[in-house]
């Protein structure tokens, strides 16, 4: 056992990246349940944004456009869902169960030809001396610019919900779609956008897996971030930042117990592979417990009846 | 008379199966308070609601000080001068005051100037009100004020108030209408939907009576009888439930120094309460809804239990026992709630009868059910109580609230309770039913039970209680007895007009 092989800076630094896809979806889904609806599809608009993301970068060789691809593939996957809940008004519950699966497929089909290549690499932050501090330069400015993007988004949508009209209209939906209707605004449209805002997080949380944190293609790969996403919004209680503390120790005991396995601590494998859903939840739980309640209409079906 | 404010023309809206609005026409004047009455199902709503652009109609047109007028949405019936105070509040339980204003707002101003703005209108109007307070934590009165300040805010033209009064304390009405009758004074005209007739007379200009969403006339409320209204709204002549004198016998249901927390988070818990009920008395609890109606309900129900002492019934004590154990022991309960609560929406009226009337009527031995004997038990309710459904197969929700509540309460009371508690026993329910319904509950007085009426209809508890007490913030004041007992009594043990003050200007 050799603790010393572990880095502070280092692992601080990949913890954040570890952290980025879970925040990225996290986000979205929180502006989508913040209007009401309950998408419980995040796995599926992730996954099938992460093949999106491959295999446009890989086409065109720029992760750039890979990304917007990958945005664009959640939202459209999403459209699926609006469809369903929004203009069927079917059960948000099922139509998002449904979407994962649906999801799932989908991106294998997509990935076929995909599997074993190494996709192009986007360039990492590099500001002359800054990036070269010792310590804070490897934690603070050596990154991807889409994990800059996870945080400024989560600081926007803050600002957003709480000092905008927009954020105010958004969460008066949420709260109760009935009067919002009768005051004259349109609940379907709002929540029609809410819900593609979510896809479109979702698929950049998936790209991000699969260029930037693996970088390849398997197939399944999210294996389960996007249920973590889901629970992070819940034990977040709806509130921005602290769905990227949530996100952030996520990553972090991931990390950890990844670096703990690489020195041999004597705590069987399996223990380590929990440790980070466990600890997360375990404090997410404790953090909620000030009762912040949910949306009041979260997934309740909106029929506008007149 | 000059130029009308708002005038209607022809206004008809039909629904599947049912014309809410047929050929409706009036006038509404310059600051003029203008009242539309009718039964619940008049149309009143429907035809408010195409005012307000929430609803087109099918035919007809409106003209707005001379200009044709159709708006196509709320926001644009805004735009034009018509504010709504909703019957059913539309309001966001999680956001706070200034945050639910400025949603009822076109443009509104930054949240540090709205709220400034805010507590300027409402002491103008002596209507106290604090703007980052949550809307969730507030009572029925002050919420209301929320809706009015909204519509307030919007200097409007006409303000469309949909049952304003019936959440609220006597002393809060008085208040509401010193406000109301200053902005008429202003010139703003009010279009006042209320089927509380008194009121009416007291406030209003010009009233119009619909009736099964026709405009059936109209007339000069303060010329005209409160009665000769009530029968051109009902269409018939009415009749009073009759009460005799009664002796009382050994007290039937006791409550001693209860304190219960509320299960819900925006309820209220009960606070050291003392009740007491005997045979043969009807016990009238008043109160603004929100005052521990619910928890009372639930408490006496079995709903929500207690310790064993803290309940009894017949000196026995109960309050560990659920609501099922109650029922074998004579304690029965209709709650206020009739879908969701009272009874299973999509079930039908035969499961219904079933679900409260199993052990008392032996609707079921060793865990199989009798059908045949629960249809016929639903057909006598059906029967008696004069619901009108085509048969026992149809499923709750397909009735009307009015037949459903004839239907709920009609099974509590063929089960010759010993004791019964009802909440809101004639909400929604058109006058004739709501006479039978308190009719039926004084016949079963009049035989030895002890009645528990939950009700914010204050003429409705004085017509049939013997007593008469009122929750407050979930305290009980004691209970007094209800002949001599006169309005402003019952508004101080309400609990008076919860900081309310007059208009200042």
């Amino acid at each position: 056992m050799d603790l010393s092989a572990i880095n502070p800076v280092l692992l601080i630094a990949s913890l954040m990246v570890a952290a980025t896809p879970i925040l990225l979806a996290a986000i979205g889904e929180l502006v989508v349940e913040k209007a009401g609806v309950l998408n419980l599809g995040v796995e599926g608009m992730m996954i099938v944004g992460a093949i999106s993301g491959f295999a446009i970068t890989v086409e065109s060789g720029s992760p750039w456009l890979g990304f917007l691809a990958s945005a664009i593939g959640g939202a459209l996957l999403s459209l699926l869902f609006v469809v369903l809940t929004q203009v069927a008004l079917a059960n948000q519950v099922a139509s998002g169960l449904a979407l994962t699966l649906f999801g799932l497929g989908l991106s294998s089909l997509m990935g076929q030809s995909y599997v074993g290549i190494k996709p192009p690499q986007m360039g990492k932050l590099d500001i002359p001396v800054l990036t070269d501090l010792p310590v804070i330069g490897p934690i603070l400015f050596g990154h991807d610019p889409i994990l800059y993007l996870g945080i400024a988004l989560t600081a926007a949508v803050w600002a957003l919900l709480k000092y905008t009209r927009v954020g105010l209209v958004l969460r008066a939906v949420g709260e109760n779609h009935d009067a919002a209707h009768a005051l004259g605004y349109k609940v379907v449209r709002i929540r029609i956008m809410a819900i593609m805002f979510g896809g479109a997080c979702a698929g950049l949380g998936g790209a991000y897996i699969s260029l930037i944190r693996v970088p390849q293609w398997t197939e399944g790969m999210t294996a389960g971030v996007g249920w973590i996403a889901l629970a992070l919004v819940v034990f977040a209680s709806w509130k921005p930042w602290r769905a990227l503390l949530g996100a952030y120790l996520f990553g972090g005991v991931t990390v950890v117990q990844l670096n703990l396995q690489a020195a041999g601590v004597a705590i069987p494998v399996e223990y380590l592979a929990m440790s980070p859903y466990l600890i997360t939840i375990i404090v997410l739980v404790f953090l909620s417990r000030d009762k912040s309640g949910a949306p009041a209409s979260l997934g309740r079906i909106f029929h506008a009846t007149h | 008379m000059t130029t009308p404010l708002l005038s209607l023309q022809g206004l008809t809206k039909a629904y599947p199966g049912v014309v809410a609005n047929d050929t409706v026409s009036f006038d509404i004047g310059q600051g003029e308070v203008h009242a539309l009455l009718g039964e619940n199902g008049a149309g009143k709503s429907t035809l408010v609601k195409m005012i307000y652009g929430l609803v087109k109609p099918d035919s007809g047109t409106m003209v707005l000080n001379g200009q044709p007028f159709a708006p196509a949405e709320p926001r644009a019936a805004r735009a034009d001068g018509i504010a709504m105070v909703f019957q059913h509040f539309s309001l966001f339980d999680a956001l706070n005051v200034a945050e639910n204003i400025a949603l009822g707002m076109e443009n509104p101003p930054k949240m540090g100037d709205l709220a400034a703005r805010i507590r300027e209108v409402s002491e103008t109007y002596g209507l106290p009100l604090d703007p980052y307070r949550t809307v969730g934590d507030l009572s029925a009165g002050e919420r209301q004020r929320v809706e009015i300040i909204r519509c307030l805010l919007q200097d409007p033209k006409l303000l469309i108030m949909d049952e304003p009064t019936s959440v609220l304390t006597p002393q809060e009405v008085d208040i509401l209408f010193e406000t109301l009758q200053k902005l008429r004074s202003e010139g703003t005209s009010i279009l006042y939907i209320s089927h509380k007739l008194e009121e009416i007379r007291t406030l209003c200009d010009h009233a119009t009576i619909l009736r099964l969403g026709k405009n059936v006339g109209e007339c000069i409320p303060t010329e005209t009888s409160a009665r000769d209204m009530a029968e051109m709204m009902v269409g018939s002549t009415l009749q009073t439930p009759e009460r005799s004198g009664r002796d009382f016998g050994e007290i039937a249901l006791d409550i001693s120094g209860l304190s219960v927390p509320s299960p819900t988070e925006f309820g209220t818990a009960l606070r050291n309460l003392h009740l007491t009920v005997r045979r043969g008395e009807v016990l009238g609890v008043g109160g603004v809804a929100g005052n521990g109606q619910d928890e009372l309900l639930g408490v006496l129900s079995g709903e929500i239990t207690t310790a064993p002492d803290a309940v009894k019934m017949n000196g026995q004590p109960i309050g560990k026992l659920g609501p099922t154990a109650r029922r074998k022991l004579g304690l029965l309960s209709a709650p206020e709630e009739r879908l969701g609560h009272a009874a299973a929406p999509n079930m039908s009226l035969t499961e219904n009868a079933l679900l409260t009337g199993s052990v008392r009527e032996g609707l079921e031995s060793n865990g199989f059910l009798k059908w045949g004997e629960t249809q016929s038990f639903a057909e006598r309710i059906i029967e008696a109580f004069d619901v009108r459904t085509p048969g026992p197969d149809n499923a709750a929700r397909s009735l009307s609230g009015g037949n459903l509540q004839k239907f709920v309460i009609g099974r509590e009371v063929l089960q010759n309770p010993d004791v019964l508690v009802v909440n809101q026993p004639t909400w929604g329910v058109d006058a004739a039913a709501a006479a039978s319904i308190r009719q039926a509950i004084l016949d079963l007085a009049a035989k030895g039970t002890a009645v528990v009426c939950i009700s914010q209809d204050l003429d409705e508890l004085m017509e049939i209680s013997d007593s008469f007490a009122a929750l407050n913030e979930g305290r009980l004041s004691a209970p007094r007895e209800t002949t001599g007992l006169t309005v402003d009594e019952i508004g101080l043990m309400m609990g008076g007009a919860h900081g309310m003050e007059v208009a200042h200007v």
